[in-house]
């Protein structure tokens, strides 16, 4: 590692070569404005922000894009500089919509909030806006492309993150603007709504499709009974809406804010995650000891994978798991067992879910399988930022809330089911409960490490019982095809595949950070909401799925055991090949 | 839509070129060009057949088909009049002479006559200078035009 020496605003810094000037000066505590930089994402230098100057020079260059020399002499800031940043504004802003006070990014708006601290009052340049197509065509987010300031971030995300290709940019100069593929509405192009695009959008040009009504209308029905389900990844993110450290764990707090917006009953998606431990393990655990379906076996609990899976690796459909995720098991579970318990109708009872993802409200009406129960399974999904914005608005003093537990038969959970929020959860909670169906004894060091943390693929190697199983885990989707292009290989060679299970979730540090999570999240939050999930499954008195006692009642009293045909009717689904682009 | 199903057949020419040039780099605007020259324009489901056939993104080729003018992506008229409005036209009258066709014709710009005839576009230098002002017709170059020369030019074309 070597290391630059060079001056920003007079004072000597040291910084390691290649580092942008961007980042160089954030080491002294000084910030240069940008709109089109992400840590997420490689400089792309649309925006002309974050240009600064270089002493005993006339140059100017961009500090995202432009890496430290030896003995530069760097100023970020002065009268003039400030002048060129708010001309720059202003030129965004004269083909910017003012609709702040609608607009989905209200006071969230990296814009706006520029705007505000250049105290922008008027608007010296003449108006151009062009009118074009609000694109509402996907269950899960909108496109405003009239709002697009060209950053390239979502172009970025959706091309490279995720390799995906459902955005691009089209024409050229005034005219460029952000479309779908082939230039069709969103729901026709290879999108996945993972919504990775509108957690990284600047502006309101991609956001979630907000469905807090849906949620307050079944409320006011007086004849219907309202449950609701939070994921594993809610509780340690909305706190961050309310000023909370990322990675603060507020389930308790969660609990009782659903509770005063007047839900009947309030349920945890983390007791569905220990539900699909118990299916998953098992099918799992029957591939590898009885060869009852293929190897690898592949996770399916990610919506906007499964979604990638189906468009993109359809020959991949046999080594899915077949068991639904935990927010459709919890759903089902909800409309059946709990139905059946409580002496509701299924009809009778409106089941919402509160999820940190886009895809999700694409998930409950995929195909018939979500309609297990007789009628639609899950209702309505909200994300964390729907959530957030419903409580502030029913005047709840989220912060001063005591901490309240779930409901029964179906709330309770494992530190296995919590940890499904992380990249390689699923697989450590999976991996918890098949080491105690193969051997009929207790894991000792539950902690399964060689699956954690943020690297894009991870391979370990776990020994159950002389058996070595060996695993994948891959998250942010364009980490998945070297993943699965191995197990192509050796299936093409002949040869034995080189994994036995594989996990995948689409976004980068799995659901923590997926695309309905608080906005500004880099690696820095992830790493603090990872924590936040481990700390909870620490805490947990139960860290293994099987150990769950309501899940045990569940089995003995309605679904027998697992992988029983009732599981398969209620628990289990199927996946069918999808075109990438409209016919 | 028997003519869209006509349209989506790759001549044999096209074929192998694309399979000589799969896998080279820079290989999806020389394919293109050769895509353009067979239908005069890129049909939505050509794109899609090449972007499978290439394993390149749609996505990236409709990045592609729309920076460049030269792409078009609806189909221009049998007989399709590049107006040249590089500097010397225009100082010239390129400008006179779009109006006029738009008045024979009865189509703006970038539009196509009912009968598919014919269509006009607004080209940059075509680099003839010296001919100024000057149209392209289907590759032929008509030079030092005037309104009246015209109906000239088209009648040339009415009945093929």
């Amino acid at each position: 590692m070597s290391l630059v020496e060079l001056k920003i605003n007079g004072e000597v810094v040291k910084v390691e070569k290649g580092t942008t000037i961007l980042n160089a000066a954030k080491e002294i505590n000084v910030n240069i404005p940008t709109l089109c930089h992400h840590a997420d994402l490689e400089p792309w230098a649309a925006c002309g922000m974050c240009i600064v100057k270089l002493e005993n020079s006339s140059k100017t260059v961009r500090a995202c894009a432009t890496p430290v020399e030896e003995g530069m002499s760097i100023i970020t800031h002065d009268p003039e500089l400030h002048g060129v940043r708010k001309t720059v504004l202003e030129l965004i802003l004269s083909t910017h919509p003012n609709e702040c006070l609608t607009c989905g990014r209200n006071q969230h708006c990296e814009l706006q909030t520029i705007a505000c601290e250049f105290g922008v009052r008027e608007q010296p340049y003449e108006k151009r806006l062009r009118d074009l197509p609000i694109d509402k065509s996907t269950p899960s987010i909108v496109l405003e492309p009239e709002k697009c300031i060209s950053c390239g971030r979502c172009v970025l995300v959706c091309q490279g993150l995720q390799n995906v290709w459902a955005l691009e940019f089209l024409f050229r100069g005034e005219n460029t603007r952000i479309a779908p593929a082939g230039d069709d509405v969103l729901n026709d192009s290879p999108c996945i709504k993972c919504g990775q695009c509108s957690a990284h959008c600047p502006v309101g040009a991609i956001y979630e499709k907000d469905e807090t009504r849906k949620l307050l209308d079944a409320i006011q029905d007086k004849n219907l009974h309202v449950t609701v389900q939070v994921a594993p990844s809610v509780r340690v993110a909305i706190g961050e809406a309310f000023g909370l450290e990322p990675g603060t764990v507020v389930t308790g707090k969660l609990y009782a804010a659903l509770r005063r917006l007047g839900i009947d009953a309030v349920f945890d998606t983390n007791f569905g995650a220990d539900l699909t431990i118990m299916e998953e393990g098992t099918e799992f655990v029957q591939r590898l000891t009885e060869g009852a379906g293929v190897l690898p076996q592949i996770t399916s609990c990610c919506p906007a994978w499964t979604d990638y899976m189906e468009k993109y690796y359809p020959d991949m459909i046999p080594n899915f798991s077949t068991a639904k995720s935990p927010m459709m098991m919890q759903g089902a579970m909800t409309k059946t067992y709990y139905a059946e318990k409580m002496g509701f109708e299924a009809r009778q009872i409106y089941s919402a879910a509160i999820m940190p993802c886009t895809a999700k409200k694409y998930e409950i009406t995929r195909d018939e399988n979500m309609y297990s129960s007789g009628v639609q399974d899950v209702d309505v999904v909200l994300t964390t930022r729907e959530l957030a914005r419903l409580i502030k608005s029913s005047g709840i003093d989220f912060l001063n809330l005591p901490d309240e537990p779930a409901d029964s038969p179906i709330g309770a959970y494992s530190g296995a089911g919590t940890i499904f929020g992380n990249t390689g959860g699923v697989m450590e909670a999976a991996l918890r409960t098949a080491y105690n169906l193969v051997t009929g004894t207790e894991l000792k060091d539950v902690e399964i490490h060689q699956v954690r943390g943020l690297d894009g693929i991870k391979e370990g190697v776990i020994d159950i019982d002389g058996t070595k199983v060996k695993v994948a885990v891959a998250h942010g989707m364009a980490n998945v095809g070297a993943v699965l292009d191995k197990v192509r290989m050796a299936a093409e060679k002949g040869e034995d595949p080189p994994y036995h299970f594989i996990e995948v979730m689409a976004c980068r540090g799995g659901c923590i950070a997926g695309g309905g999570q608080p906005y500004f999240t880099t690696d820095e939050v992830r790493q603090k909401r990872m924590e936040g999930i481990y700390k909870d499954d620490k805490m947990s008195e139960v860290r293994c799925s099987y150990q769950n006692p309501e899940i045990q009642i569940l089995y003995k009293d309605f679904l027998g055991s697992p992988m029983s045909s009732k599981s398969h009717k209620l628990l289990h689904t199927t996946y069918t090949p999808r075109p990438l682009h409209r016919l | 839509m028997a003519s869209d199903i006509k349209e989506l057949t790759f001549s044999q020419e096209l074929v192998s070129f694309i399979e000589e040039w799969k896998g080279k780099p820079g290989n999806l605007i020389m394919i293109l060009h050769k895509v353009h020259e067979e239908f005069s324009y890129i049909p939505r489901d050509v794109a899609k057949k090449i972007s499978e056939m290439l394993e390149v993104p749609l996505a990236k080729i409709y990045g592609v088909i729309t920076f460049y003018h030269y792409f078009k992506l609806t189909k221009p008229g049998k007989f399709n009049i590049q107006v040249c409005m590089g500097t010397a036209c225009y100082l010239k009258g390129g400008e006179d002479i779009i109006q006029e066709l738009e008045n024979i014709l009865g189509i703006g710009i970038n539009q196509v006559t009912d009968d598919g005839k014919f269509s006009i576009e607004a080209v940059r230098c075509v680099g003839c200078c010296g001919l100024a002002p000057v149209a392209v017709v289907n590759g032929k170059v008509f030079g030092s035009l005037t309104k009246d020369k015209l109906s000239e030019v088209l009648a040339e074309y009415e009945n093929k």
